[in-house]
């Protein structure tokens, strides 16, 4: 499996990552490097092994479906990089 | 300066109820320690007036009685643990300025617990690194010193790390998602235990792998660790992962006595290139252990090869999922925008200017790994591969093994920017022996355990079974004290 500098734009887009078209070969350079790497799983026989969903096995706990937290919209708004009129401001999304 | 910054836990916890210090007069001593040590860059925020308020009620508790352990004792936080009003910005910049209006659990744990907070640790950014040379705030360094080079402390946990080993507070905070506490302990010479997976409460701490992310102490002695371990663990009900188990009084696990106790040393840990004296190292570790009374046997844990590989495809996927939240919308860095740009160019910009080059690798590796045609081949296969992994370390725990012993590192610490040309991978081979515990679950601790040829120190680690690190304490403990490592840094910050 070889990157070429399509696909490492495609994923650049998927990640929402800006990257430059001149920077795009070393990218999909770097990334074939990484999952040559990775591509020793293959020599591996996982033939009717689970994916692990979770390392340690333990029921997740249950609790009352009802409201314990709320109200902090101050809060919730102090980092916002714009915030105004109690909402999150972002550029304009629908014409 | 007074040296009481050079005290141990156990020690300061021992003077501070005889009433021979305060915790003010403690924390005074690491705070001008600190300000000493500006060319180490292991802090990254100082907060040295909350620090003095909290030791002024850690004093007042201790007076009224009845105050636990950890009272009065100062600590360094890594920069990934959220602190209520304290900059927590994973040392990344899409997180420039965040304050947040939450506390850790783990954090939060150790501040009920009356301990003081000096300031926040560097680290590597988003925790991704093995050097702590990914930073926005720059390189943290090793104390330790050879020749004119400045070394790195390891990572990600690099600057608390170098804070321990430089006696810039008693102990600190690390997390640890392939070997993020141990290589940094192992680095510098002091001891770090990452717990079994669910142990502490993921809940505040910024997220970098979920099924693989855990805190732990970083600290100067095996009994330190045990006793600020203790703190840090527990259920909340914040974290669905974290288990509600109780937590022992690990210090009084520590006996000393491992007589009986079958020690394992897997032959998948004997690398190819793996320096004579990392070998030397383990050998004579293995000795100490059969001398104090341990039973050593040898063992196979087959799949060690694929771990790696396999945690490069499970912890960038994670990760790519995990930082999808950083938009530039509800908290740190938003780019500036051009006229005309909307909210695509908005999320792409910003992720550009505020990712360093490591975290942005990854998360697209993450990205790849996940995307539609590739889910099964590198995802899902990398989830059966962490299946056959853990199954490894079950088969030999039920041949009745109680402890692994590995070497912590391939290496001794190296030169700060001499990895800089080598490509990606090179780099994730540091987290070779360290990465099987994450992807199993496991707990490990790194014990400093010598010195190689030109002086810097070497750790040694030991796995346990799961949710016995009191167990696996005292073997560290044993081994400890067998090793005898008493070699502080020579000053030159």
């Amino acid at each position: 499996m070889s990157i070429d500098t399509a696909t490492a734009a495609k994923v650049a887009k998927l990640a929402r990552i800006k990257v430059e078209e001149d920077a795009l070969p070393a990218l999909a350079q770097e990334f074939n490097t990484i999952l040559g790497f990775i591509e020793q799983l293959n020599e591996v026989d996982v033939e009717g092994v689970d994916p692990m969903t979770s390392v340690t096995p333990q029921r997740l706990k249950r609790r009352v479906d009802e409201v314990t937290d709320g109200s902090q919209q101050d809060k919730v708004l102090k980092n916002a990089p714009d915030a105004r009129e109690g909402f999150f401001v972002v550029p304009k999304v629908v014409e | 300066m007074s040296d009481l910054h050079k005290l141990t836990i156990a020690d300061a916890r021992d003077k501070l109820r005889a009433k021979e210090i305060t915790s003010v007069e403690l924390t005074q001593s690491c705070l001008d320690a600190i300000d000493a040590a500006d060319a180490l860059g292991a802090y990254v925020h100082k907060t040295p007036d909350l620090a003095i308020a909290a030791a002024t009620a850690a004093d007042a508790r201790i007076a009224a009685g009845d105050a636990p352990d950890m009272c009065g004792i100062p600590l360094g936080i890594k920069d990934l643990f959220c602190t209520q009003g304290v900059d927590s910005q994973a040392a990344s910049g899409i997180l420039k300025g965040f304050k947040p209006e939450y506390e850790s659990t783990v954090s939060q744990k150790l501040k009920d617990a009356g301990t003081v907070m000096l300031g926040k640790l560097n680290m590597d950014e988003f925790a991704m690194g093995s050097s702590n040379e990914t930073s926005v705030y720059g390189d943290a360094v090793n104390p330790w010193k050879v020749d004119e080079r400045n070394l790195t402390p390891g990572g990600s946990s690099g600057g608390s790390a170098s804070a321990v080993a430089a006696d810039l507070c008693l102990a600190a905070t690390g997390t640890d998602t392939g070997g993020s506490i141990r290589q940094p302990a192992a680095f510098t010479g002091i001891v770090g235990i990452k717990p079994t997976y669910g142990r502490c409460s993921r809940w505040g701490i910024v997220a970098f792998a979920s099924s693989l992310d855990q805190a732990g102490p970083m600290t100067k002695s095996v009994r330190d660790a045990a006793i600020m371990l203790e703190t840090m663990c527990g259920h909340d009900p914040k974290d669905s992962t974290s288990a509600d188990i109780a937590v022992p009084n690990f210090e009084a696990m520590l006996t000393g006595d491992i007589r009986g106790k079958k020690i394992g040393i897997p032959k998948e840990y004997r690398m190819d290139g793996m320096p004579a004296e990392i070998e030397t190292l383990w050998q004579s570790g293995t000795e100490m252990l059969r001398d104090a009374g341990a039973e050593i046997v040898d063992i196979s844990l087959p799949h060690t090869k694929y771990a790696l590989p396999a945690y490069y495809v499970i912890a960038p996927a994670e990760a790519s999922s995990n930082l999808a939240r950083y938009d530039g919308v509800r908290f740190g860095l938003r780019a500036t925008l051009g006229a005309g740009d909307g909210i695509t160019e908005m999320y792409e910009k910003t992720r550009a200017e505020g990712f360093g080059p490591e975290v942005q690798r990854r998360v697209m590796i993450g990205t790849y790994v996940l995307s539609a045609g590739f889910y099964d081949a590198y995802y899902n296969r990398a989830r059966r591969v962490r299946t056959l992994i853990k199954k490894d370390f079950e088969d030999v725990f039920a041949a009745g093994v109680d402890a692994i012993l590995t070497p912590a590192t391939p290496s001794a610490a190296f030169g700060l920017g001499e990895m800089t040309d080598a490509d990606p991978v090179q780099m994730y081979l540091n987290d070779v022996f360290t990465v099987t515990v994450n992807l199993a679950g496991l707990p490990g601790i790194s014990v400093p355990a010598g010195l190689d040829a030109q002086g810097l120190p070497l750790g040694l680690q030991l796995i346990g079974r799961p949710w016995e690190e009191g167990d696996l304490l005292n073997t560290a403990y044993a081994l400890e004290q067998s090793a005898g490592f008493v070699a502080k840094p020579n000053k030159w910050w």
